[in-house]
């Protein structure tokens, strides 16, 4: 009898790990989730009971914060102008960066070493700073206050991000499917067109929403370039010390849904990204 | 167009771009800051130093990150090696792990004010237990390091994903063999993680620290959502002194401050996590 | 006619020379095989006349243009790589179609082309899949196919059987030897394993350290091998090597024995391929060190005078190691090398 009870002791050692495992990833989970359903309540709250005291954990399920938020004098516009910089973002980071990133993968030429370092730098750099010296710059040539500005700004921000990305999406294609398309007829614009581009298209798109994110996240250059026509963060950042609790939370609510959305297109790419910029 | 020159011409706009708005703006920065009027000056950080509230943002911002990115690299890792372990559920894990990539500092502090503010969550929770019997407001001057943990834990909350992202990539370079190998000669658990995983890591966590670090000391929204002024950060500082005191030079000398701390800390990191050539996977 | 000329190819990358300045001449409807070591700039050859690769000096002829500036797809050439680059967003149908529809084919011509290439590539069943339904084995008749139906004047193949297994190269082997030759194309082909090599190439060019060693028939080059390394890479195993003095007048000494040779007075080696050798009363005296079974042979690796030294055997023998064996090679197959120049001596 005492051979066995080594044995279990041993299986109960590995039943109470695994039980422990679980928990921990089961706490970990609501650590992320928890969160968010408590703003998703107040979001789905009456702005009375918003401002209530206790807080049930159940949502009532009432659009009065919403109107109130759709009804806030500027918010929409602010919403319409946060979708404007995004895509703006999104399109001019991946016209500026797919071809870097093509670029990176297919080609060794003198200077590739000092220009991967420049991407990488101002991925190292506090970048949102650099928007108080656009301020000034952009008031001499007439992009003050305008959404386009911004996009550029933001552009800075998703340019390492687009690089890096559409570097390791190139990369993954066998230059041989070129080589082969060049030997069947094809230029090198006609290979790309119809046998690199089919074959990346989900990814390019992935790393556009990502571009899209990082715009639509932005705060700080937001609230700096932008007095007249604020985008949905920088019109809440300004108006947080003012602004009613239920704004807030609706406001914060409508920042987070599309982030949501969006995270879950591209979880795909988001760890073969990194893998490669790590290399 | 030949393969010598195509390559030049598709980094061109870039690389133009990067100029135009990254190195450029530099340049404008470290001129604002050095300049009061007309000529060289150190005007600009003499009183940006000399304000009373300088050394109390610059000892938040530092202490923020002291506390909240150890924790972050440790949780990271934890929910990495979890990860890696599991079968089971493993996509839709990182999914729920990763959402906080996507949502902004701001959005992120006012989640956690939903939790902290007067007639928040926490509050209801602990009258709910009977702690309490009516609502204590916590974010308040009288209670500094309530204000210092919800930015903490907000920020722990939200910025976590984007080290764990890094890290379960960095992981999944690791070849298997390695950790059999290192099985077979009779290495625990507890050792195949700091003699396999941890060295092998080392280019994914300078990633990962760098990142991390640098957006540590840009922390700004997080903070004016649940601590307002109450909580001074190098970052509100320059948006201050750009905003509030119109006073572009001196937020340019702040956000050099910023940047000359991000440098220090990324070149430490850098050099701490060396990896020597040629010991690479 | 599609005979293909080059001349004076070379070749670096930065400082590294790939290609030292190669001449080959490669005649209409022929086989050429480019057979070497990894690293011995075969493939860079091939991809140079595939206009892959641009050469540092040279020129190449394809018929009677001069093509060393024109981009791949004006060469009249097709392709088959060693990872067979069949494009996996379309079907088998549309990648053998691609280079036709390029080239602005009529819709039903090419419907046309496609099935009869498939079919001489036995795929015709495999039309409406995709590259990531395929076998490897499969993959490659794909690849194959799309070059076929292009008509090309010359056809490049660069390790194409190298990925498959062992049982399916050998078939495609046969099946490749047969398509290509009814085809009339011009191919070359490049590969290291020489028995692909032997049994493929109208002419074998066998290169070495960015140069072309000798360039001849299969047989020529494994009877005649024009350098040494040809003699120690062609053959399995290679050939055997034993110094040699001269005694004058044509007559070598060789470990002990005397032979006929040259008429030179320079220090020569003495070289007989291990399958020439047969157990005599009057011979080499060999002491077996290792024996190895084959079943159709016996291998049996020896000492001569401190050289290593194999032999074929007959598989009836008995041999131990230990055993002195006196070994007589077969006099019409004795080579020689001059030792300097590693070149061949007649």
């Amino acid at each position: 009898m005492t051979a066995v009870t080594p044995d279990v002791a041993h299986a109960d050692v590995r039943k109470s790990g695994r039980f422990l495992f679980r928990a921990a990833i089961v706490f970990l989970c609501a650590w992320v989730l928890v969160p968010i359903y408590f703003l998703l309540i107040n979001t789905l709250s009456s702005p009375e009971t918003v401002n209530a005291f206790p807080k049930s954990f159940i949502p009532e399920f009432d659009m009065g914060s919403l109107t109130f938020f759709a009804n806030f004098a500027g918010m929409l516009t602010a919403l319409k102008n946060s979708v404007i910089v995004a895509c703006l973002t999104m399109v001019l980071s991946i016209a500026f960066g797919a071809p870097a990133g093509y670029a990176l993968s297919r080609f060794d030429f003198r200077g590739k070493e000092l220009f991967r370092v420049l991407i990488l730098l101002t991925r190292a750099f506090p970048l949102p700073l650099l928007a108080l010296p656009l301020a000034v710059l952009f008031i001499r040539t007439g992009l003050d206050d305008t959404l386009l500005g911004l996009a550029l700004v933001h552009t800075t921000l998703a340019i390492p991000f687009a690089v890096l990305i559409t570097f390791s999406l190139f990369s993954g294609i066998p230059i041989e499917l070129e080589e082969a398309a060049w030997t069947l007829g094809c230029t090198r614009f006609t290979a790309f067109t119809k046998v690199v581009l089919p074959l990346i298209a989900p990814g390019i798109a992935a790393s556009a929403i990502f571009a899209f994110v990082i715009s639509w996240n932005e705060v700080f250059a937001a609230a700096v370039l932008t007095i007249q026509n604020r985008t949905l963060p920088a019109f809440l950042l300004q108006s947080l010390g003012t602004s009613p609790l239920h704004l807030k939370f609706a406001g914060g609510f409508i920042l987070v849904v599309p982030a949501l959305v969006f995270i879950f297109a591209v979880r795909k790419y988001l760890f073969a990204m990194w893998g490669i910029a790590n290399r | 167009m030949n393969a010598r020159t195509l390559p030049y011409l598709l980094i061109l706009p870039v690389t133009l771009f990067l100029c135009v708005f990254f190195i450029y703006p530099f340049v404008l920065v470290a001129q604002l800051a050095f300049t009061q009027g007309d000529g060289f000056t150190l005007a600009n950080f003499r009183e940006v130093v000399g304000y009373w509230k300088f050394p109390i943002s610059l000892k938040n911002t530092l202490l923020l990150a002291a506390i909240v990115v150890p924790i972050q690299l440790a949780l990271s890792l934890a929910m990495a090696t979890m990860v890696s372990k599991m079968e089971k559920g493993r996509d839709l894990v990182l999914y729920v792990w990763t959402i906080p990539l996507g949502i902004s500092d701001l959005a992120a502090g006012i989640i956690w004010l939903a939790i902290f503010e007067q007639s928040g969550f926490l509050n209801s929770m602990m009258s709910g237990m009977g702690l309490i019997d009516k609502p204590i407001s916590l974010l308040t001057y009288e209670h500094p390091w309530v204000i210092f943990i919800a930015i903490a834990l907000a920020e722990i909350w939200r910025a976590t994903a984007i080290m764990l992202v890094i890290l379960v990539a960095g992981m999944g370079l690791i070849p298997k063999e390695y950790y059999e190998a290192a099985e077979v000669f009779g290495a625990s658990p507890w050792k195949r993680f700091l003699k396999i995983t941890l060295p092998m890591l080392r280019p994914s966590l300078q990633t990962a620290l760098v990142l991390r670090v640098i957006l540590a000391f840009e922390v700004f929204a997080v903070v004016i959502a649940l601590g307002g002024s109450l909580f001074p950060v190098l970052m509100a500082e320059t948006y201050a002194y750009q905003f509030d005191l119109l006073n572009s030079g001196a937020a340019a000398a702040i956000a050099l401050i910023i940047l000359a701390i991000s440098i220090g800390f990324t070149l430490i990191i850098l050099r701490l996590l060396r990896v020597p050539k040629g010991a690479t996977i | 006619m599609a005979q293909i000329r080059i001349k004076n190819v070379a070749k670096r990358f930065g400082a590294y020379q790939a290609l030292h300045s190669i001449n080959l001449d490669v005649a209409d409807q022929e086989f050429m095989v480019l057979l070497g070591a990894s690293g011995c700039g075969k493939t860079t050859l091939l991809r140079i006349i595939a206009g892959l690769e641009t050469p540092s000096e040279g020129e190449v002829w394809i018929g009677d243009r001069r093509v060393d500036h024109l981009a791949p797809r004006d060469r009249g050439i097709a392709m088959v790589f060693q990872n067979y680059a069949v494009f996996p967003h379309l079907t088998v149908f549309e990648n053998i179609a691609f280079g036709l529809r390029m080239a602005k084919m009529d819709n039903a011509l090419v419907t046309k082309r496609v099935e009869r290439t498939a079919e001489l590539m036995h795929i015709e069943q495999l039309l409406k899949r995709y590259s990531g339904e395929l076998s490897g084995g499969q993959r490659q008749r794909v690849a194959v196919a799309r070059a076929l139906a292009m008509e090309p004047d010359v056809i490049l193949m660069d390790e194409p059987l190298s990925n498959l297994d062992a049982l399916l190269r050998l078939e495609m082997r046969a099946e490749l030897k047969g398509v290509l030759a009814e085809s009339k194309t011009t191919a070359i082909y490049v590969t290291h394993d020489q028995v692909e090599a032997m049994s493929l190439a109208d002419r074998i060019s066998v290169m070495h350290q960015g140069r072309i060693v000798q360039a001849a028939s299969p047989i020529e080059v494994y009877r005649n091998p024009a350098a040494r390394f040809v003699a120690s890479f062609i053959g399995n195993p290679p050939m055997n090597f034993l110094p040699a003095t001269s005694h004058g007048n044509g007559q070598w000494s060789v470990a002990g024995q005397t032979f006929n040779g040259p008429a030179t007075q320079k220090p020569l080696e003495f070289a007989i391929r291990p399958e020439d050798l047969s157990p005599a009363d009057q011979g080499l005296k060999a002491t077996a060190r290792v024996v190895e079974p084959l079943g159709a042979h016996l291998l049996v690796t020896c000492d001569v005078e401190g050289a290593s030294f194999r032999a074929v055997l007959d598989s009836d023998l008995t041999v131990r190691p230990g055993d002195i064996l006196t070994l007589a090679p077969q006099p019409d197959r004795i080579r020689w090398f001059d030792p300097e120049t590693t070149q061949a001596v007649a």
